[in-house]
């Protein structure tokens, strides 16, 4: 057999292991999460909030823990957006090209390669405290306290690609809207926002992609409780976060409905990633 | 070979391979009281008794050659590993109920040393907070709300109490330190055995939760005005401030080695199956606890060998000898009292491979 023959096989068993994988992910995922969508029903599973141990009597719903999920991810987005969208702009527009732009973008990305852990410890040491101190909540832990870390572990994601889209808005563009006598600020809104708007967009999905399925960091700070979250600074549980506290001793009904919630957070997952991608497609062609 | 191979898919699979790269035989050289080969065992369950028998099963593969391997996976994953027949032995800090027995063979459970669950605090001012099994319940319950409630400043008079409110802190995931806690709560108030009754998850009504005894103990430390639970071993480790508690018989009693071993200190049934918490012994530390290995009253399961059996059983032997119970002390356990070691040496006398008894 010729070494390139032998280099064909060897690559097309390499990139085939990774399907099978996902594949194999996503057989065992539904395989075991059947028994608690069989016994609770799909529907009731999903907006059910009660979440009971109870022996013979037991009871488990998803609807605190995706709430939880959406609330620390919308309120992460929202709380990143002052941060990256100025880091952006300044790498991208204002500072293109400069050493500065490179040392910020450089300081930024360094943000992406902390583990998940130290935001943790951060948030435990640092934060928490603060959220105490100004009578925020009593407990300190909560959805906002979790939400504030998560919102700046995705800075780096959203605000280096949303720069990169900023870079690639076409200069004649923004010469003829100057030479047409717009200022920055002007030429910002009405011609970098809307050519890069998609592009930004897709930056943003792929960074609520990476705040949905955060775990250490989430359960190191949102308290835990499988309560329904009734306010933004009560404490909670996420998907990713109850699957990490219960899956060690949990057994039969329990570690079925645990699987059920991550194949759900698979699926979500997935979805954004898959949107966040044809999105950046796109901006890419236009 | 199935069980080699279900051995390496399960969760013990790193620490087996690290254990048995230095396994050497040459060790039975040091034998002096066994005469057999010496072989692997392996073990999983509860990570409450860890430290303890890292401790214990290290200084018995040096005695005997025997490795021992144990994987601290949780009770319930010990128990199913035991009932899948792929471990020699398996760790819990609960009994099996009369319904679990009936779903595999006979086992014995033998208690291999005690433990508690103190209430740790953090209020900076208060040394000696002195609590009862009721006021517990109800802190837990929501019900008191605040450090300066009537009910906590009765039992604890000179104390400068805070106006602040109470911060409950208990576990998120599954434990058997949560099943021992709840087990006492549920026998001091009616209310707590009605509404949320015991086991190794319960949903507390108030205050946040967090994993294992160190995420506990770290939540405490850094909260003003908080409570929660914490395993003893772990406490005593760390130097933590936990609060002495009123026991049925109307004394304060402070979590000790000695208050501990007190509360198995009262009637054990033969089969040593029993819950010791809120304990009517003198001098008893109400929140006391047995932690038990489980093996099959028949040792012939899965291909076993008869010295696999023999080292089994001399692993347990070794364990409830009074040179390990020494031994508890220094890694902040308690000692098992005469009691329980009489009667599971008698257990263990019951054990057979094959139908016969296996000598000793």
């Amino acid at each position: 057999m010729s070494s390139d023959k032998t280099f064909r096989v060897l690559l097309f068993t390499a990139a085939l292991i990774i399907p099978i994988i996902a594949g194999g992910i996503i057989y065992s995922l539904t395989a075991d999460s059947y028994d608690a969508l069989r016994h609770f029903g799909f529907l009731r599973f999903l907006f059910s909030s009660e979440w009971s141990y109870t022996d013979g009597a037991e009871s488990y719903g998803a609807l605190p823990f995706i709430t939880g999920t959406l609330l620390t991810t919308a309120l992460a987005l929202l709380f990143c957006i002052p941060f990256s969208l100025p880091v952006a702009l300044f790498v991208g527009e204002y500072y293109k090209g400069t050493k500065l732009a490179a040392t910020l973008s450089t300081v930024t990305d360094l943000l992406a390669g902390i583990p998940s852990i130290i935001y943790g410890l951060w948030g435990f040491y640092t934060l928490r405290p603060i959220i105490i101190w100004l009578g925020i909540s009593d407990e300190g832990s909560g959805i906002l306290t979790a939400s504030l870390v998560l919102a700046i572990m995705i800075v780096p994601y959203a605000a280096s690609l949303s720069a990169e889209f900023i870079k690639m808005v076409p200069n004649e563009l923004k010469e003829g809207a100057y030479s047409l006598g717009a200022t920055r600020l002007e030429v910002i809104r009405k011609v970098v926002m809307p050519v890069a708007g998609p592009g930004i967009f897709s930056a943003y999905i792929l960074a609520i992609g990476r705040a949905l399925g955060e775990t250490m960091t989430v359960t190191m700070l949102i308290g835990n409780t499988n309560n329904m979250p009734s306010s933004l600074t009560c404490t909670g549980n996420t998907m990713a976060s109850i699957i990490a506290n219960q899956f060690g001793e949990a057994e039969g009904l329990r570690l079925s409905s645990l699987i059920a919630i991550a194949l759900m957070l698979f699926l979500i997952t997935a979805v954004i990633n898959m949107i966040g991608k044809i999105l950046i497609k796109r901006a890419r062609i236009a | 070979m199935k069980k080699t191979l279900s051995i390496a898919l399960s969760f013990m699979a790193a620490a087996m391979a690290l254990t048995s790269c230095n396994n050497s035989n040459q060790k039975a050289d040091a034998t002096a009281t066994v005469t057999r080969e010496s072989v692997e065992l392996s073990g999983a369950g509860a990570t409450f008794p860890l430290p303890f028998y890292n401790v214990i099963f290290e200084e018995f593969g040096d005695v005997n050659g025997d490795e021992v391997a144990y994987g601290g996976i949780g009770s319930g994953g010990g128990v199913r590993n035991l009932k899948d027949g792929i471990v020699d032995f398996c760790g819990s800090d609960a009994f099996l109920s009369d319904e679990e027995m009936l779903e595999m063979p006979a086992v014995v459970h033998v208690p291999t040393c005690m433990g508690a669950v103190v209430l740790a605090y953090n209020l900076p001012d208060v040394k000696d907070l002195v609590l009862s099994g009721d006021v517990v319940a109800d802190i837990f319950a929501g019900k008191i709300t605040t450090w300066n409630d009537p009910r906590i400043v009765t039992l604890n008079k000179d104390a400068k109490l805070p106006s602040d409110k109470i911060i409950p802190t208990y576990r998120s995931d599954g434990s058997g330190t949560t099943f021992v806690f709840t087990d006492y709560l549920s026998k001091v108030s009616k209310e707590w055995a009605e509404t949320y009754g015991c086991g190794k998850s319960v949903n507390f009504p108030v205050g946040q939760a967090a994993k294992g005894n160190p995420g506990v103990a770290g939540v405490i430390s850094q909260t003003k005005n908080s409570i929660g639970y914490v395993g003893s071993e772990y406490a005593f480790a760390q130097g933590i401030d936990y609060a002495a508690l009123i026991n049925s018989n109307g004394e304060t009693v402070k979590p000790t080695a000695e208050s501990i071993s007190a509360a198995a200190s009262g009637e054990i049934p033969a089969d040593t199956r029993c819950s010791i918490t809120n304990s009517d012994a003198k001098g008893a530390y109400p929140i006391s606890t047995f932690t038990w290995i489980i093996i099959y009253k028949e040792q012939n399961y899965s291909n076993r060998s008869l010295t696999q059996a023999q080292a089994t059983l001399d692993l347990l032997n070794y364990v409830i000898s009074d040179k390990a119970q020494k031994m508890t002390s220094a890694v902040n356990y308690a000692p098992l009292p005469a009691k329980a070691v009489e009667l599971s040496k008698a257990n263990l006398a019951t054990v057979t491979y094959d139908g016969k008894t296996i000598a000793q």
